[in-house]
């Protein structure tokens, strides 16, 4: 399984594959050949992420004055492609006044930031720490 | 869904999921550090809830 990982990685190149489980979580293990694991994260990531959002949630903006505000905003850039998605059609914008906002924010915060170990792990299982 | 309870069920099988699935390569290790993980959440949710409720804030 490790020289599998090891010479799809050589072709591809380290960064291609950093960047595409980033984009499309669990992208990285399916390209691995960790096709269960990859789904796995392609679906619960991707689910709570939608959850999120449809519980009012907001893709923070990137405001450097508030540091918090900006740090959140990572965390939801962190989930890659359904980030830019929502982004583009502007769903997003959460609703302070709706009774799950906070609880939405978290959903949508902890997805990026669980993305962000997905892609770790991924670069791990690649150069052979896994 | 507004239920605050049902939500952090929710939350934390998706976090307990990620978690027991890149921590672990045993479907039963997972599956236990999963569980491990999920209780510890709801545990660590209740006991805190509990400890806050006499606060008036």
């Amino acid at each position: 399984m490790r020289a599998d990982a090891a010479e799809r990685v050589e072709s591809g190149g380290l960064v291609l594959l950093a960047l595409s489980a980033w984009l499309v979580p669990g992208s990285g293990h399916l390209w691995l050949g960790r096709r269960v694991k990859g789904l796995i994260f392609l679906v619960a990531l991707t689910t709570m992420f939608t959850t999120g959002l449809a519980l009012n949630g907001r893709l923070f903006p990137f405001q450097a004055s508030e540091p918090l505000v900006f740090l959140a905003a990572v965390a939801d850039l962190a989930m890659g492609l359904p980030y830019f998605l929502a982004w583009a059609l502007k769903i997003g914008e959460g609703q302070v006044a709706a009774v799950s906002y906070e609880y939405a924010n978290a959903f949508l915060i902890v997805a990026g930031l669980l993305n962000m170990l997905v892609v770790l792990d991924v670069y791990d299982t690649a150069v052979g720490r896994k | 869904m507004t239920s605050h309870f049902l939500l952090m069920l929710l939350f934390s099988f998706f976090v307990a999921l990620v978690f027991a699935v890149i921590m672990k390569d045993q479907p039963r290790e997972q599956v236990r550090f999963g569980a491990m993980v999920f209780g510890g959440f709801i545990l660590s949710a209740l006991v805190l809830g509990w400890l806050m409720y006499p606060f008036p804030f």
